[in-house]
Parts: structure tokens; C-alpha cells; sequence
């Protein structure tokens, strides 16, 4: 029989961890609010425009997001183009092709590479990978593909592309970790029943794991497009800080995040700093919603079994 | 009998094993360099001094970032303060109570809070302490990392009390203990390697965390004497010194940084070893 303390206890305890458990909502709402209240003067000030315009003026206090929007965007998508087949392809051979001897090292290697601080990517990519970029693998891009639009034009090193790339490497062991998990939850029936046919190990993963494991595949990607968008300080190091909207991938652009690490110390005044909330408020915005529509991919590809890694 | 196609399918599967297998090199290939340029450019710089000197001015060489390292220390016991409590306890919520629908919205919420970039966590405690403190500070710092501890390790604890064989509580139960108690002494006991395992992955995270400190820890060239104060941190000082146009200072931020990521995979592989049964369950 219970005792009346243990009653007590029982429902405290209770109510104590569901406080906890609510501090999640809380933290969301005080997010959104402070945004909201921070951004209060720009938003009432340059409204919608803020997003189409693209003058960034703190002198003359006129701001316009627009080519933050464009280099977050094109960042992101370079990241993208070279993580995504990297990532998937690495998922295929961690799970159906390689040989079991050497898939715990190099899980535990991907691992680790998630597990490096972005502002020593950042140190990297600065001191290392960009002057490489420059004097090799930029001018033989341009060499071979500099007919295209977006391989013309002077190379500095800092560039859009070398923001790409960095958070192309950071995004990549995400990926390939939730495609990972992805695939592995695919029944092993699926396989079995490709390989009864005569299907060799790249058909059996093609037909039968590959095409069963698309939509998650898609959230992982997703998932990594949400990291990607939010990516600061190593994208920050090497992309060069400039607000421009050129073609050129040679060029420095800068991302809604890095312009609020850079200038929100320095910003002053009322309207500077209200210009810095906005873009924090917007980069909140469009995270938060690639999140939410990852999140749904996955947990309605395998049910709770599959978690996201981080 | 072998088809026609038969060496052309066998080409293809050996081709896109080959394939695979290389891109799999390549994704370790960042993290095997970074290493390597790592300990070329900053191991000869640490040095005793390193972790126990000031940063010396501009042009003087030597000096180290012991006030950095000690700052990172004190930023990451607040962090658990604040992050460890609310976040087991929180998992203990989803595992032990709650209904499926209100577990799966606190879930749901507390994966679309990890995605939430670190830099917006900056700008917000920097509103919700900076400004009415009127002033950068230690405490500022450690809430913003123990913020975003908190659905790291409330997704982290769920999960491990979740693999809590169900026959225990009901044991415990049996014997007439209060529900509290079967789960503070018999589930979270049971549990406690793997909850451990979750917080120190979060500190981990949050100690190379740059971002969020910018406006917050601000950083500190000198040795801070309370929590009020702007504090040095290792990510700031190297990002600091990153950016600085003096070969001292890189030669700093290198040792900085490979200092730290010692200090992050160093925890990262501790782990294994400590859950080395689950994760090889896991494979």
C-alpha cells in the first residue's frame, strides 16, 4: 500500500520533470518573442521590402537582406551539390557494400568529423584550404568550366565557393549519418528478395534498399540543408564578408549569419541592431521551417526508430 | 548458362563499390588534415605557458591562453548547471510519463530547438541578459550553452531509459515502492552510464561553440574574478586570433585549437569506450 508521502512524491516528481519537459516550449517561445522584440523598430520600419532590397547602408541607416538571402541560399546549395551524392554514396557503403571489418572505423571517423568545432574548420579553411583553392583548384575550374557564368571573373580565394565547400564538409557526416540510420531500417526482406532474383550487391542496393529508402534519404538531405542554412563561424572565415548578388562563385558574398556575427557588436544606434534581429529573425524563419518539414520526412519514413543524429 | 549482360552487371557492381569506397575516403580525408596541419602548425607552440600564461600583447612573442582555457571550464560548468537538470529530468518526462501525443510534440519540438542555428541562441540571450545586465557577461555565456544543452540531453536520456527492460520498473513496483522512487534508484541508476554518455557529448558541443558566445561571453584578454564579468573562452580567443593579421596570433590559434579539439575528441572517444556494449549491439 502507498503511503501518503510516497503519494506526494509521486505527483511532485511528476509534475517536476513535465516542467522540464515543457522548458522545451518555453525556450521556443522566448526565441521567437525575443526576435520578434528586437526586430520590432526594422520590421516596422522596412516591413516585407527588408527581404527584396539589397542596400546595406548602417551609415545612412538604410537595410535591405536581400544579398545575405542569396549568399546563405547559393552557400547552401553549393554545400548541397557536393555533400549530397558524397554523403548518400558513403551511407550505400557503410551499409550494404563494404566489408565488415572496416565499418566501425569509419563510422567512428564520420563521427568525429561531426564532432569538430566549426571554428577550427573555420581555422582550416582559412590557413589551409583557401590559399589551395586559389592557386590550384579554382584555376582549374576556371580552366575547364570557365565558360560558364559562374567560373568567370577574378579569383580571391574567399569566395561563395569556398563557403560552399566548407560547409559542404561540415554538413556531410550529418547526412551521411541519418542516411545511414535510414537505411539500415530498411527490412532485410527487401534485400533477400532482389538477391532471390540473380541481383548483384549494386543491384540489390539500387533496386531494392535504394528506392524503399528515398523519402528518408530526401529528409536526410533536408536535415542537412536546415545545418547548412544556420552555418557560421567556418562559413564566416573563409566566404569574405562582402554584401553583393554577383554570378560569379569566385567572388566573396557573405550569409545572414555571418553579418550578425560580424557587425551585431559593433551595430549602433536603434535601427542597426533592430536590422541585425530582423535577419536573425528571418534565418530563425526559414531554419526552423526546412527543420520542421525534415523532421516530418523521417519520422514518417520509419515511425520513432530512426533519431537524428546532431 | 550466364546472360548476356553478365560482365557488364559485374563491372558495374564492382565500379560502383569502387565508387562508394571512394567517396567514403574522401569524406574522412577534412578530418585527417585537419589533424595533420594541426599538429604541424601548433604543437610547437604549447608549451607550459600556453596553459598558464595571459595572451602576451601584439609583437611580443610567447604567452599563452590559460585564462581562455580555465574560461571555457567555467562556461561549461554553468552550461551543466542549467542544461544537465532540466534535460535529464525533462527525459525522464518523455520516457516515464506523458501521453504519445504530448511526448511526440515535446519531441518534435526539441529536435526543430537543435536545428535552431547557434548564432540566433547568441542574439537572444544577448536580449535577455546582456541588455538588462548592462553589460557581456560570464553568467550570459554559461545560459546560452546550457539553453542549448537542453534538448541534447533530453533526447539523449529518453532514449537510454528507454532500453531499461520494462520488468525492472514492474519489479520495483511490486515491492511496493512509490513510482518516484523505482525511478530515481532502479531506472536512472540502471540508465546512469549512458545519461553520463549524453551529457558529456553535449558539453562537447557546446564547448566548441563560437557563436552563441560572440555577444554573450564577449572573450577577455585578461584573468575574469566573477561571473559578472566578460569571460575568455578557447573558441572566441582562436577565432580572435584567426582573423588577426599577426603570425603570433596564428601561431596561438593553432595551439588553441588543437588544444580544444583534443579536449572535444578526447570525449567523444571516452564515450565509446564507456558504452563499447551498446554501441557494438548497435552496428
Amino acid at each position: 500500500m502507498k503511503t501518503a508521502g510516497g503519494q506526494f512524491g509521486d505527483r511532485a516528481f511528476k509534475w517536476l520533470t513535465l516542467l522540464m519537459a515543457l522548458a522545451i516550449f518555453a525556450l521556443i517561445a522566448l526565441i521567437g518573442y525575443e526576435l520578434f522584440r528586437g526586430s520590432h523598430l526594422a520590421l516596422q520600419k522596412f516591413g516585407w521590402h527588408f527581404l527584396v532590397t539589397s542596400n546595406w547602408d548602417p551609415v545612412n541607416d538604410v537595410y535591405g537582406a536581400l544579398p545575405f538571402i542569396f549568399g546563405t541560399l547559393v552557400s547552401a546549395a553549393i554545400a548541397l551539390v557536393i555533400a549530397v551524392p558524397i554523403s548518400i554514396a558513403t551511407a550505400v557503403y557503410l551499409t550494404e557494400l563494404a566489408p565488415l571489418r572496416i565499418r566501425q572505423p569509419l563510422i567512428m571517423f564520420i563521427e568525429l568529423l561531426a564532432a569538430v568545432p566549426s571554428v577550427i574548420l573555420g581555422l582550416w579553411g582559412i590557413f589551409v584550404m583557401v590559399p589551395w583553392l586559389r592557386d590550384h583548384f579554382f584555376p582549374l575550374l576556371q580552366k575547364y568550366l570557365g565558360f560558364l557564368p559562374f567560373f568567370k571573373g577574378p579569383i580571391y580565394g574567399v569566395s561563395m565557393m569556398a563557403g560552399g565547400i566548407i560547409v559542404a564538409i561540415m554538413i556531410i557526416p550529418i547526412i551521411t549519418s541519418v542516411s545511414r540510420e535510414i537505411l539500415r531500417s530498411v527490412p532485410g526482406l527487401q534485400r533477400e528478395a532482389a538477391y532471390a532474383l540473380g541481383a548483384t550487391r549494386w543491384e540489390v542496393t539500387r533496386i531494392a534498399v535504394l528506392s524503399y529508402a528515398k523519402k528518408g534519404l530526401f529528409g536526410a538531405v533536408i536535415l542537412g540543408l536546415g545545418r547548412a542554412l544556420g552555418e557560421t563561424m567556418a562559413v564566416t572565415m573563409v566566404i569574405g564578408n562582402t554584401p553583393q548578388i554577383v554570378k560569379s562563385l569566385f567572388a566573396p558574398g557573405y550569409t545572414l549569419a555571418s553579418v550578425i556575427a560580424n557587425e551585431f557588436n559593433e551595430a549602433t544606434g536603434d535601427l542597426y541592431p533592430s536590422a541585425l534581429f530582423e535577419i536573425g529573425l528571418v534565418l530563425l524563419g526559414v531554419t526552423v521551417l526546412v527543420n520542421i518539414f525534415a523532421q516530418l520526412l523521417l519520422k514518417t519514413f520509419s515511425g520513432p526508430s530512426v533519431k537524428p543524429q546532431n | 548458362m550466364t546472360a548476356p549482360n553478365h560482365n557488364w552487371r559485374n563491372f558495374k557492381n564492382v565500379f560502383m563499390q569502387m565508387l562508394t569506397f571512394a567517396c567514403a575516403i574522401l569524406v574522412v580525408t577534412p578530418l585527417l588534415l585537419v589533424f595533420y596541419h594541426l599538429i604541424k602548425e601548433g604543437f610547437s607552440s604549447i608549451n607550459l605557458a600556453f596553459f598558464t600564461q595571459l595572451p602576451k600583447p601584439v609583437g611580443e612573442t610567447g604567452g599563452g591562453m590559460g585564462n581562455a582555457i580555465v574560461g571555457t571550464f567555467i562556461l561549461l560548468a554553468q552550461a551543466a548547471v542549467i542544461g544537465v537538470p532540466v534535460g535529464v529530468l525533462g527525459g525522464v518526462f518523455l520516457s516515464e510519463y506523458g501521453g504519445t501525443k504530448l511526448n511526440w510534440w515535446i519531441r518534435f519540438a526539441a529536435d526543430i530547438l537543435n536545428g535552431v542555428p547557434s548564432i540566433t541562441w547568441g542574439i537572444v540571450v544577448y536580449a535577455l541578459m546582456v541588455v538588462p545586465m548592462h553589460g557581456f557577461s560570464a553568467l550570459a555565456g554559461g545560459v546560452v550553452l546550457g539553453m542549448m544543452m537542453i534538448p541534447l540531453v533530453m533526447r539523449t536520456t529518453e532514449e537510454v531509459l528507454q532500453l531499461v527492460p520494462g520488468g525492472y520498473r514492474e519489479a520495483a513496483l511490486a515491492l511496493g515502492i512509490s513510482k518516484w522512487k523505482t525511478i530515481l534508484q532502479i531506472v536512472i541508476r540502471t540508465a546512469l552510464k549512458g545519461i553520463v554518455t549524453g551529457v558529456l557529448l553535449a558539453l562537447a558541443r557546446v564547448a566548441g561553440e563560437t557563436a552563441p558566445l560572440l555577444f554573450t561571453a564577449l572573450g577577455n584578454r585578461f584573468w575574469a574574478h566573477n561571473l559578472t564579468e566578460p569571460i575568455a573562452a578557447m573558441p572566441l580567443q582562436i577565432f580572435a586570433y584567426a582573423i588577426s593579421p599577426y603570425d603570433d596570433w596564428h601561431r596561438q590559434a593553432w595551439a588553441g585549437a588543437l588544444v580544444l579539439l583534443l579536449l572535444v575528441l578526447a570525449i567523444n572517444i571516452g564515450v565509446r569506450f564507456l558504452t563499447r556494449d551498446r554501441f557494438r549491439q548497435k552496428i
